[in-house]
């Protein structure tokens, strides 16, 4: 061919993903673990899925008038209905009011689209977002696509090797006004009423923008409606948020990609001008969402039945879970691993943090095969009945191979601060120039 | 109205309560017991009860948008009462009763899909199926196509033809002619399908112009004014083709009329963005109506095709598209591609699963795939059927004005060439829905309401000029 490519200087994109499968898959070793698969797996190393939902699929694809004809913008109408109520409770005032509502989207990831191009547009206030660092990836890169900065924050405290919602309270303190700020997983926030009162009224003062984000309803309780308790509170304190919903851990249902972004607007008007805006960026993304997640799930949510028989599997892996926590504990304990090992039943969900250091885990990954990241937050349902006894001996190996096991103890003094990762800011830890208001020290003084 | 550029001043702040403490809307956040009473009341009760003013939503500012035309054609056409309505607007296929049609090999593949105990449903990797990618190219390109020989060709399984459509126009804007050349012209066809000035202009591109291509006067393709607007695009300019079965008009080009245009668009480096929605639905030959894009490949090209399998699988709802990406060498692709990966990432991170499997599976069996073809053939032949059936009912009522371009148009669509007053008589009067644009969906039509179309198109065409 003469001419030359119009794609000669495309450059080759680079792999941020994904390395670590790639080392587990190259790894030959027999005893070799993964610990970081996204996806909620069972004890016989498949992913998840509840029995009610292949038994759904089978019903659908018998049903006689099932048709594919092309669903609304918004999606199918039953499901954002069922996935609301999910969310905000049946009773919630917000429905009764009928200014909640939303858009069916390409799983998570989809409504965390719709809801940056949204904020593009219309909302006023900087272009700043703050999330934690395990939402990099997926609310970072899609809010950075749209021109927001993205700021990091976390609950997680390497040192007291525990989780403070209370860290919350910085964050707000000093985003600047009307910053936007992504709550990952709220099911898990912990905080006494009275400071979630006070959390409230800071951030109305401060016109927050609240974007939560639900990834795995039920997966912290095992109930999906308690799960949802502070995003219901926020809701009755008349706070407009957006919240995005996905669909896919709770129902097993990865491939099928099916979320939702919820709007909560203090009017029907809104709402409905809200619901148009987004129905238009859909459109030209992917014109209408798939169709048949969203019907498996109306189908399971809507039937009292079926409903009962997936929050009962539902509470089952929950529960195994917890099991599996108490399981590690024990066994490293027995083992006489030292360190304190209590946040590994402290904390709940899915992915915890393991609280080694980085050189532990560089340990475990290349001398015992063990997968997990840098960062030591794994995922419980990778371990099972053949591969705990490994795990748990392996961490103590470790630990003993290179010590102190981890141990609650107050964060370094400032002077001998270098932090390990520049755009990781720790909330609470002090650093130079930082000027802290008499409230929020009173408040740091009172924990 | 208020936009990031012109901030409306800053709305007062919510009035501070009279008392410091509010009264706890729930007990306490950990434990309140599921099925509690229904609170009759919530946040504007206790506002409306303490004599405040509402505080205003912060979206008080967001206007309502647009919705589309077809939908808002098909929504009067459900609230009609009239018995003889016809729906000659929808963009789906109909049995001859009217009704959606499940193709029967898709029912096939669906149940042994949902027998499949053994299927993992993971996240499908960010650019697909890999089966469905490799077997929807080929689809296109031909299983001898010296691209797939070279291997320079890549695929992405996409949202749709418009995801398709988005993932490519996302590209080209970031890495073609230029890193984020936002200002390359974008030459869509004059008329097109609304949604290209839409997806070409989410994605980035400021200058999108039209192209000559509909000729009123004579009913059929402006060749010449098509080739003349290449002549004086600007060289890298990019041109949205209708692979087959061009929508609204239903012309296409001739073989000989596509050599003439891949002439001046090598000549000029101009780019081909193909948009494939009908492929086997306008002819029922799944290779005749695949003849455009494979000559463009054979000529050397570099292009994307967008491909959907909405229409010529009835999975419509299911979202199965592909984007093609045809290079110059291996090497290249796996560049795009790699890209396209990252743009992938955050429109909607990986596909879903359901259509492409069906498709996969239906396409990489001998046995799905003939009757797939079969059932194609079904759906283009009853078109064909109704084509030349409405055109002989116009000519037999002596309807003023030629008709032969209803038989000579092709795939769903037809431009009937009535203007936008017969299409509103057409519609307030005789409950015949259709765009201003006369487009119609030949779907629409059936044994049973011909007669009454044809007539009703013959009483506009007489009683308004």
């Amino acid at each position: 061919m003469p001419t030359l490519s119009v794609f000669l200087d495309v450059p080759l994109a680079p792999k941020t993903r994904g390395r670590l499968l790639d080392d587990f898959q190259k790894d030959e070793n027999p005893n070799k673990v993964y610990l970081a698969y996204e996806v909620c797996m069972t004890g016989n190393e498949v992913p998840w899925l509840p029995p009610v939902v292949p038994k759904t699929l089978m019903k659908l694809a018998h049903d006689p008038s099932q048709s594919y004809e092309y669903l609304p913008e918004h999606g199918l109408e039953a499901f954002i209905h069922v996935a609301t109520e999910l969310l905000v409770g049946r009773h919630s005032p917000a429905i009764v009011e009928n200014r909640v509502g939303g858009v069916h989207t390409i799983g998570g990831s989809g409504a965390i689209r719709l809801a940056a191009m949204f904020l593009k547009d219309w909302h006023r206030g900087p272009r700043v977002v703050y999330l934690q660092p395990s939402q990099k990836e997926q609310h970072g890169f899609i809010f950075q696509e749209m021109g927001f900065i993205i700021r990091e924050y976390t609950f997680w405290d390497p040192y007291q090797l525990a989780s403070d919602t209370g860290k919350l309270f910085d964050v707000v303190e000093h985003a600047p006004e009307r910053s936007i700020v992504v709550l990952y997983n709220p099911g898990s926030f912990i905080l006494p009423r009275k400071r979630w009162i006070k959390l409230a009224k800071v951030m109305k003062r401060k016109q927050i923008f609240l974007f939560f984000d639900v990834p795995d309803q039920g997966f912290i309780s095992g109930d999906p409606d308690r799960d949802n308790k502070i995003l219901r509170y926020f809701v009755s304190q008349g706070f407009e948020f957006f919240c995005s919903q996905c669909f896919s851990n709770s129902f097993g249902l990865y491939d099928e990609r099916i979320g939702c972004l919820i709007a909560v607007a203090l009017s029907n008007e809104a709402l409905l001008h809200i619901r148009s805006q987004l129905d238009s960026y859909a459109r030209y993304m992917w014109c209408s969402p798939p169709a048949l997640g969203s019907r498996v799930i109306t189908t399971i949510l809507s039937n009292p039945a079926l409903r009962v028989e997936w929050k009962k599997s539902l509470r089952g892996v929950v529960e195994n879970i917890m099991l599996t926590r108490e399981k590690v504990k024990e066994k490293l304990r027995l083992l006489g691993t030292p360190g304190s090992w209590e946040h590994i039943t402290e904390q709940d969900g899915m992915h915890s943090f393991l609280g080694i250091s980085v050189d532990q885990v560089d340990y475990l990954v290349t001398k015992k095969h063990i997968y997990i990241p840098k960062t030591g937050q794994f995922n419980l349902t990778c371990i099972n009945n053949q591969n705990i006894d490994y795990i748990a001996q392996s961490i103590n190996e470790a630990i003993l191979a290179i010590g102190p096991g981890p141990q609650p103890r107050e964060p370094p003094t400032k002077e001998s601060v270098v932090p390990e990762d520049s755009e990781l800011q720790v909330p609470g830890l002090k650093r130079e120039g930082t000027k802290f208001s008499g409230l929020a020290a009173l408040l740091r003084s009172k924990k | 109205m208020a936009d990031r550029d012109n901030p409306l001043p800053p709305k007062p702040s919510a009035q501070r309560l009279g008392r410091e403490k509010l009264p706890p809307p729930v007990k306490d956040f950990r434990i309140d017991a599921f099925g509690a009473q229904p609170r009759t009341g919530g946040f504007r009760a206790l506002v409306a009860a303490l004599g405040l003013a509402m505080p205003s939503s912060i979206f008080a500012d967001v206007p309502q948008a647009q919705p589309v035309l077809v939908f808002k054609l098909t929504a009067d056409f459900r609230e009609d009462p009239d018995p003889r309505k016809v729906n000659l607007g929808v963009g789906a296929y109909r049995t001859d009763d009217c009704q959606p049609w499940v193709l029967p090999v898709v029912r096939k593949v669906e149940h042994q899909i949902a027998r499949n105990d053994a299927l993992n449903h993971e996240y499908l990797p960010i650019l697909g199926l890999p089966e469905f990618r490799s077997n929807a190219s080929r689809i296109a390109l031909g299983d001898d196509s010296p691209a797939i020989k070279e291997k320079r060709i890549g695929s992405v399984q996409s949202l749709g033809g418009t995801g398709a459509l988005r993932v490519g126009a996302e590209f080209l804007r970031k890495w073609y002619n230029g890193t984020n050349n936002a200002a390359t012209p974008v030459y869509v066809s004059s008329p097109t399908w609304e949604n290209h000035n839409g997806v070409f202009g989410a994605a980035g591109f400021t200058d999108i112009r039209t192209y000559h291509y509909w000729d009123a006067a004579k009913r059929g393709l402006d060749l010449q004014g098509l080739l003349q607007d290449m002549e004086n695009a600007p060289e890298f300019s990019i041109f949205v083709l209708h692979a087959c079965a061009h929508n609204p008009t239903g012309t296409d080009p001739t073989p000989e009329q596509w050599e003439k245009i891949a002439s001046v668009m090598k000549r000029r480096f101009l780019f081909p963005f193909f948009d494939s929605a009908y492929q086997g639905f306008a002819s029922g030959d799944l290779d005749r109506d695949a003849w455009a894009v494979r000559y463009f490949v054979s000529e050397g090209f570099e292009l994307f095709c967008a491909q959907s399998f909405s229409k010529n699988f009835g999975l419509y709802n299911e979202r199965v598209g592909n984007l093609t990406v045809v290079g110059k060498d291996g090497d290249n692709v796996l560049r795009v591609l790699s890209q396209m990966e990252k743009i992938v990432r955050v429109l909607w991170s990986n596909p879903p699963a359901q259509g492409a499997r069906i498709v996969a599976t239906t396409l990489s069996s001998p046995e799905h795939f003939t009757m797939w073809k079969e059932n194609v053939k079904t759906m283009a032949d009853r078109i064909l059927l109704m084509r030349a059936e409405l055109r002989s009912r116009l000519e037999a009522l002596g309807t003023p004005g030629t008709w032969n371009h209803i038989t000579e148009q092709i795939g769903m669509f037809s431009f009937t060439g009535l203007t936008a007053k017969q299409v509103e008589y057409l519609i307030n009067e005789k409950h015949i829905y259709l765009l201003p644009s006369g487009r119609i969906n030949m779907c629409g039509l059936t044994t049973k309401n011909l007669d009454y179309v044809a007539a009703s198109i013959y009483e506009a065409v007489t009683k308004i000029q």
